[in-house]
C-alpha cells in the first residue's frame, strides 16, 4: 500500500510538473499503464482468493481460475468457434445492412429537402420505439431463423447512422461550400469533396453508436430461441447451471465488443488523418 | 432597368474583356429594410489595383461577395469577367485535401498537378504542397489560398481583409508577395480593408464606401513598390481617415 501511494503521488507530481522533469516520457507511460490495471488485477485476485478460502459457492460466483479452465475447454473442444463465427456473421450482415440504409436515407435526406420532407419525420417518429420491443413481432412476422435476428441488429444500427449522418451533412461549413461554389464546383463535386467529407466525422460518430447498439441487439436476440451463437451457449450453460460458461459468454462478448471499437478507432486514425488530433500522434 | 446577371455574364465574356473590367451601375441590395447598397456604380480596368475602405457594416463585403458572385438578386447592372478568384480573411481550404489538391481542385486543365505545383512554387509554398492544411501557419495557409485564386488566372481578384487575421510581420510579407504577384499577372484587383496604410501601400485607387455609396474615390499616383508611412502618404491619409469618419487626434 504504501508504495501504491508514493507511486501515485509521483504520478501526480509527473503530471503537474510536465515533461521537463524525470522520470523520462516512456518510464512514464509504463508507470501509468501498470498503475490502471492495479485496480482491475486486484479485484480479480480478491476474487480468487474469496472464492479459494471458500466463501463464494461455485455455483454463484465461479473462481477466475474455474472460468479460465472452462475458457480453454470450450475452445480446444471446438464448441466455442463455431458459436462465435455465428455471432460474428450476424453482428457483420445485420451491421452491414443498417448502415448501408442508414447512410442511404441519411444522405438523402441531408442533401435535398425533398429527401428530408419524405424520410426524416417518419424516422424521428420511429427511433423513439426502442427497437427491441419489436422482437416479438419480428418473430410473428420472421420465424425464429436468422432473419428475425439480422432485422433487429440491422434496425438497432440504422439509427445512429442516419441521425448522425444527417445532422453532419447539414452541418457542413456555409464557408466551405462559398468556397466550392467560387471555384465553380459542379453540384455532384461539391458534395463529393466539400460535403461528404465534412460528415465523415460525424458518420464515424455514428458508426461507432452503432455497432455498441449492433451487439446489444445481438444479445438480446440470441437469448430467444437461437441454436447457435454465443448467447446460445450461454442459456445453453444456464440450463445446465454452469455459471463458469456463462461467465466464459460474457466474456467473449467485452472481447468483441472491446476488438471491434477498436477496428472503428483505427479507421477514424486512418480515414481523419487530416485532423489535428490525428497529426498530435 | 436593366438586369444582367452573373451567369450572364459567363455566356458574354466579351462584355468584360472591354475597357473595363468590372462595371457595375445602380446596385442596390438590401436586407429586410435595410439598404446596404444604393445605386452604386463602380468601374474597375482591366489591372488594376483598387482599394475598398469603408467602416464597418457599410456594404463592402456585401460589394466584394456581389461580385463574386456569392450574393443572390442583385438588383442592377452588373458585368464582371467570368474568370475571377476570390481569397477570404480565413484561407477556407478543405482540410482533408492535401495543400496541391486544393489549389487544383476545381481545376479544368490536363495537368492540373503541375498547375498547382507551379502556383504554389510562386507563393514560396512548393516545400509544403503535400501537408495538411491545418498543420500551416496561419500566413502559409493564406498563401495557399491565394496560389488557390493564382492558378485558375483571374481577370478578377477579389481580397475580402486577407491580412486582417495574421500577425503584423507576416501581414507584411503577404501585402509584398501580393504586389509581386499583380506586378506579374496583372488581373484587376478589389481589396477589401479596414487599413488605410494597407490600401496607401498597395493600390493605385482608393475607394471609401458610404451609406450604401462610392463618398470618396482617389487615385493614388505613385510608383511601387512604396514603403509604409512614406512622407507622400500623409496627406492621403489624413483625408482617408476624415472620409471614414476618424479625427486628426487618433
Amino acid at each position: 500500500m504504501a508504495a501504491e501511494g508514493k507511486l501515485a503521488d509521483q504520478m501526480t507530481r509527473g503530471l503537474v510538473s510536465g515533461m521537463a522533469r524525470s522520470p523520462t516520457n516512456g518510464a512514464r507511460r509504463v508507470q501509468r499503464g501498470a498503475l490502471r490495471v492495479m485496480v482491475p488485477l486486484a479485484v480479480i485476485a480478491a476474487w480468487q482468493a474469496a472464492s479459494s478460502a471458500g466463501w463464494m459457492s461455485a455455483q454463484t460466483m465461479p473462481a477466475p481460475s474455474l472460468i479460465a479452465a472452462s475458457f480453454w475447454q470450450l475452445t480446444v473442444t471446438g464448441q466455442l468457434w463455431p458459436n462465435l463465427l455465428t455471432s460474428l456473421w450476424r453482428v457483420t450482415v445485420g451491421l452491414g445492412f443498417g448502415v448501408a440504409i442508414g447512410t442511404l436515407l441519411g444522405v438523402a435526406a441531408g442533401l435535398s429537402k425533398l429527401g428530408e420532407d419524405l424520410v426524416d419525420p417518419s424516422l424521428q417518429m420511429a427511433r423513439t420505439l426502442p427497437h427491441l420491443a419489436l422482437i416479438p413481432l419480428m418473430i410473428l412476422w420472421f420465424g425464429i431463423g436468422e432473419t428475425p435476428k439480422l432485422v433487429i441488429i440491422a434496425l438497432g444500427a440504422t439509427f445512429p447512422i442516419y441521425l448522425n449522418l444527417f445532422s453532419a451533412i447539414r452541418g457542413a461549413d456555409r464557408k466551405l461550400l462559398e468556397a466550392a461554389s467560387i471555384l465553380h464546383l459542379s453540384r455532384a463535386e461539391t458534395v463529393w469533396h466539400v460535403i461528404l467529407p465534412a460528415a465523415l466525422p460525424g458518420f464515424l460518430v455514428g458508426l461507432r453508436q452503432a455497432l455498441g447498439i449492433a451487439w446489444i441487439s445481438l444479445v438480446v436476440a440470441e437469448q430467444i430461441n437461437a441454436s447457435s451463437g454465443i448467447g446460445f451457449l450461454v442459456m445453453n450453460a444456464r440450463d445446465f447451471l454452469q455459471t463458469d460458461v456463462i461467465f466464459d459468454g460474457l466474456l467473449v462478448y467485452a472481447i468483441l465488443g472491446l476488438a471491434t471499437d477498436q477496428l472503428v478507432r483505427s479507421l477514424e486514425r486512418h480515414l481523419l488523418a487530416w485532423r489535428p488530433v490525428s497529426i498530435a500522434k | 432597368m436593366n438586369m444582367l446577371t452573373e451567369t450572364e455574364a459567363y455566356t458574354q465574356p466579351a462584355q468584360a474583356s472591354g475597357t473595363h473590367a468590372v462595371e457595375v451601375r445602380g446596385l442596390t441590395r438590401a436586407f429586410g429594410g435595410n439598404v446596404v447598397l444604393d445605386q452604386l456604380d463602380l468601374t474597375i480596368r482591366p489591372g488594376e489595383f483598387v482599394a475598398l475602405l469603408g467602416r464597418s457594416g457599410s456594404g463592402k463585403s456585401t460589394l466584394l461577395r456581389t461580385l463574386a458572385g456569392l450574393d443572390a438578386a442583385p438588383e442592377g447592372t452588373l458585368i464582371v469577367p467570368a474568370a475571377r478568384a476570390v481569397v477570404f480573411q480565413e484561407p477556407r481550404l478543405l482540410p482533408w485535401k492535401r495543400v496541391w489538391r486544393n489549389v487544383a481542385l476545381g481545376l479544368r486543365v490536363p495537368n492540373a498537378r503541375e498547375a498547382a505545383e507551379a502556383a504554389l512554387a510562386e507563393v514560396e509554398l512548393a516545400h509544403r504542397m503535400n501537408a495538411w492544411p491545418l498543420t500551416l501557419s496561419g500566413g502559409e495557409a493564406q498563401r495557399a489560398a491565394l496560389a488557390r485564386a493564382l492558378v485558375r488566372a483571374p481577370e478578377l481578384l477579389l481580397l475580402d481583409e486577407p491580412f486582417a487575421a495574421l500577425d503584423a510581420l507576416t501581414r507584411l510579407r503577404m501585402q509584398g508577395l501580393v504586389t509581386a504577384l499583380w506586378r506579374a499577372h496583372r488581373p484587376a484587383v478589389l481589396l477589401v480593408t479596414h487599413d488605410v496604410d494597407e490600401a496607401l501601400l498597395l493600390a493605385d485607387r482608393v475607394l471609401v464606401l458610404e451609406n450604401g455609396r462610392i463618398a470618396l474615390d482617389i487615385d493614388i499616383p505613385l510608383p511601387h513598390p512604396r514603403r509604409a508611412h512614406a512622407a507622400a502618404f500623409e496627406g492621403l491619409h489624413t483625408r482617408l481617415l476624415r472620409a471614414l469618419g476618424v479625427g486628426e487626434e487618433v
